[in-house]
């Protein structure tokens, strides 16, 4: 047989239909869903009178708009849009006969921070949502990628999903990452080599020392902002972390089920020999805490650095760094340490896990914020309990912490969660467009440690040395 | 889905690298549970004031742009978000066809599902189009899929590729879903034998 890559393995295993044109019917085992992407798929479905092929395998909970303040069972703190549309997939969830957890539920949360909690999501399986950020899920060796709404009424009529294959890439990352370096410093620099294209058409392995040392947490980080890079989705060969992460799970296997499933999901991973269409690699202790300064996720900087001169770049990157400066209300040049911060933000599907608040909350222990306002928004319920249990909440809220409930908050300011106008923000979540966490609110992208330094600071800080 | 065969447009020059879906479609607009009506909201950061006002030197807001079908852009169009808001905005708009030397993946993708043409064409190309279209309504831009070219206004043309699939599709009007079922045996087939090897599935 000839070698494989993880990808290949994977695809193989859910090919359902080949044309001869190598288009594919690619079967879908999971299929997430959340309340502002898939109202018009349901309806769609409704139009046409037809039925979800696999409900057992959906699984819907509400986290785009949904408040994060204390008081969100008050249906007031919603507008009356967002309401509207939470409402829309309760009344799809029960009617289609789904699996759901309603924002009462303490299991509600993220949906990718979901998925992998509740035990959905499981090593070799095909995982999509209506969502980019999909690509978390690949941390558990699973094929999951972002689908557009049309994709998503496919899936639910048909469970699978028309495609072809994707590239292959392997992104090597050697040796041990140097201390206060962490996940994401580690695919903020990915992308910062490869750029927001670089992965376009690919699907990323991630593999090397710096990534089997990762916890899972840190792999879901890692292949979150694959789709940053521009890859369709980013894997990591599962191993004893990942079997050991899903064991006991509500929705894992129990008993020979479980011994079957290991016995597979140990074949998966790529041969010696397989064929990489790419290859990138970075050493481990290259890596710095990093910070972007730009409006896009390629804009990323140690921060031991300096704003860079527009005239640095090249083609039409020159006019995009000038725009981004003026944007950002930054000036070449200028330290990035220098950089004052109004608003930090922890949370996110790529930095709202337990360890995530944990290393802010390393970092904050003790100490007081100096900027205007700071807030924790745990990735779900169960993470927030977790954090609770261990003191975290008490060390963030005495710090001057906004503790809040789960959802996607400030990632993506479509709750009132939002920025203002020139407001400056760190923040743990993944992208740093314009306007994306408000109307001309400025973002800078840091690690949860890093996001930790700034909020005692008041500036954009190298966590190394409050370490 | 309505049917893409050939057009002949003005052309808005968009000459920036990286237009997110964000910028395509802000998220204040992903509040609805419609697929239409999103146009008037495209580019909305960009086109409009905090007031609502249009912003006069925005490329749609020109009287030379306003009916424009085609969209020339820079690298990377569409990137971020796997909002399908972001295609239907530009159809509701009445974009027929966008031209870049590269798209964000999901984005391309969404285009075929709502009568999009999403061309690729090398830099060069790209950029006698950009000049192309920032002649303004005089320089209509023909797009043709049975024979994939693109053709500026002076007669040059550029040969694009296209997945034979999606050109199908396109061509035709198709609705992916009913053509999928009518493999409904194969994926029947698929799962009776998934049920066997991966029972815990």
């Amino acid at each position: 047989m000839s070698p494989k890559t993880l990808y290949d393995k994977i695809w193989d295993a859910h090919v359902a239909h080949e044309s001869e044109d190598g288009t594919c019917l690619l079967y879908i085992d999971r299929h997430l869903v959340h309340e502002v992407t898939s109202p018009q798929a349901f309806e769609g479905l409704r139009m046409a009178g037809r039925k979800l092929r696999a409900p057992e395998k959906t699984i819907a909970v509400p986290d785009h708009n949904v408040p994060t303040t204390l008081d969100r069972a008050n249906a007031k703190t919603m507008t009356e849009e967002s309401r509207i549309q939470v409402e829309a997939l309760d009344t799809n969830a029960k009617d289609f006969g789904i699996h759901y957890y309603p924002v009462s539920d303490v299991r509600q949360g993220i949906v990718h921070i979901v998925g992998p909690e509740q035990g959905w999501t499981l090593p070799g399986m095909t995982v999509v949502c209506g969502d980019s950020h999909t690509a978390t899920h690949g941390a558990f060796g699973a094929l999951a990628h972002g689908i557009g709404t049309s994709e998503v009424e496919h899936v639910l009529a048909t469970q699978t999903l028309i495609q072809k294959k994707s590239r292959n890439m392997k992104v090597e990352i050697t040796g041990k990452l140097r201390p206060g370096v962490t996940a994401k410093d580690i695919t903020l620099s990915v992308i910062g080599a490869t750029g927001t294209a670089g992965g376009t058409g690919y699907v990323i392995e991630y593999c090397g020392e710096a990534i089997r040392d990762l916890s899972m947490e840190g792999r879901m980080t890692v292949c979150n902002m694959a789709i940053e890079g521009g890859a369709r989705a980013g894997l990591i060969a599962p191993d004893e972390k990942t079997f050991a992460y899903c064991m006991g799970r509500p929705h894992a296997p129990k008993g020979a089920a479980w011994e079957a499933a290991v016995a597979w999901w140990k074949t998966l991973y790529s041969d010696d020999d397989a064929h990489w269409d790419k290859v990138i690699t970075l050493k481990g202790e290259d890596i710095a805490p990093v910070v972007t300064w730009g409006t896009s996720p390629e804009d990323v900087l140690p921060i031991t650095a300096n704003v860079p001169d527009p005239a640095s770049f090249k083609g039409g990157k020159v006019d995009a760094a000038q725009r981004s400066l003026d944007y950002m209300g930054l000036t070449a040049g200028q330290k990035l340490t220098d950089i004052e911060i109004d608003t930090v933000f922890i949370g996110s599907c790529t930095n709202g896990r337990i360890e995530d608040l944990r290393a802010a909350a390393a970092i904050l222990k003790g100490k007081k914020i100096k900027v205007k306002r700071a807030m924790v928004v745990p990735g779900s319920g169960l993470v927030r309990a977790q954090a609770e249990e261990e003191g975290l909440a008490d060390i963030f809220k005495e710090a001057g912490f906004e503790w809040r409930l789960a959802g996607c908050s400030m990632c993506l300011a479509m709750n009132p969660d939002q920025l203002s106008e020139g407001e400056r923000c760190a923040s743990t979540s993944n992208r740093n467009f314009e306007g994306r966490q408000g109307y001309k609110g400025r973002t800078h992208l840091v690690s949860p440690a890093m996001a930790a330094a700034a909020a005692i600071t008041g500036h954009l800080t190298d966590v190394r040395e409050m370490m | 889905m309505e049917k893409f065969t050939k057009i002949s447009g003005v052309a808005a020059p968009l000459p920036l690298v990286n237009i997110d879906t964000d910028m395509i479609i802000p998220k204040q607009f992903l509040k609805t549970i419609k697929r239409s009506g999103l146009g008037v909201n495209l580019f909305d950061e960009m086109r409009y004031d905090r007031q609502g006002n249009e912003i006069a030197d925005f490329v749609l807001n020109k009287p030379a742009y306003r009916q424009a079908q085609i969209l020339v852009a820079g690298d990377n169009f569409g990137c971020g978000s796997s909002r399908e808001h972001a295609p239907w905005a530009l159809a509701d708009f009445g974009i027929k066809s966008v031209i870049s030397t590269s798209f964000a993946d999901i984005f391309y993708n969404n285009c075929f599902k709502n009568g999009i043409l999403p061309i690729v064409l090398p830099q060069e190309a790209v950029d006698v189009l950009m000049k192309d279209a920032e002649k303004g309504s005089n320089a209509r831009i023909e797009v043709d899929l049975e024979a994939q070219t693109v053709t500026s206004s002076d007669g040059q043309s550029f040969k694009f590729d296209v997945d034979a699939f999606k050109k199908h599709c396109l061509l035709n009007g198709l609705d992916d879903i009913g053509l999928t079922m009518e493999k409904a045996k194969s994926i029947d087939n698929f799962e009776a034998k998934a049920a066997m090897e991966r029972p815990w599935v």
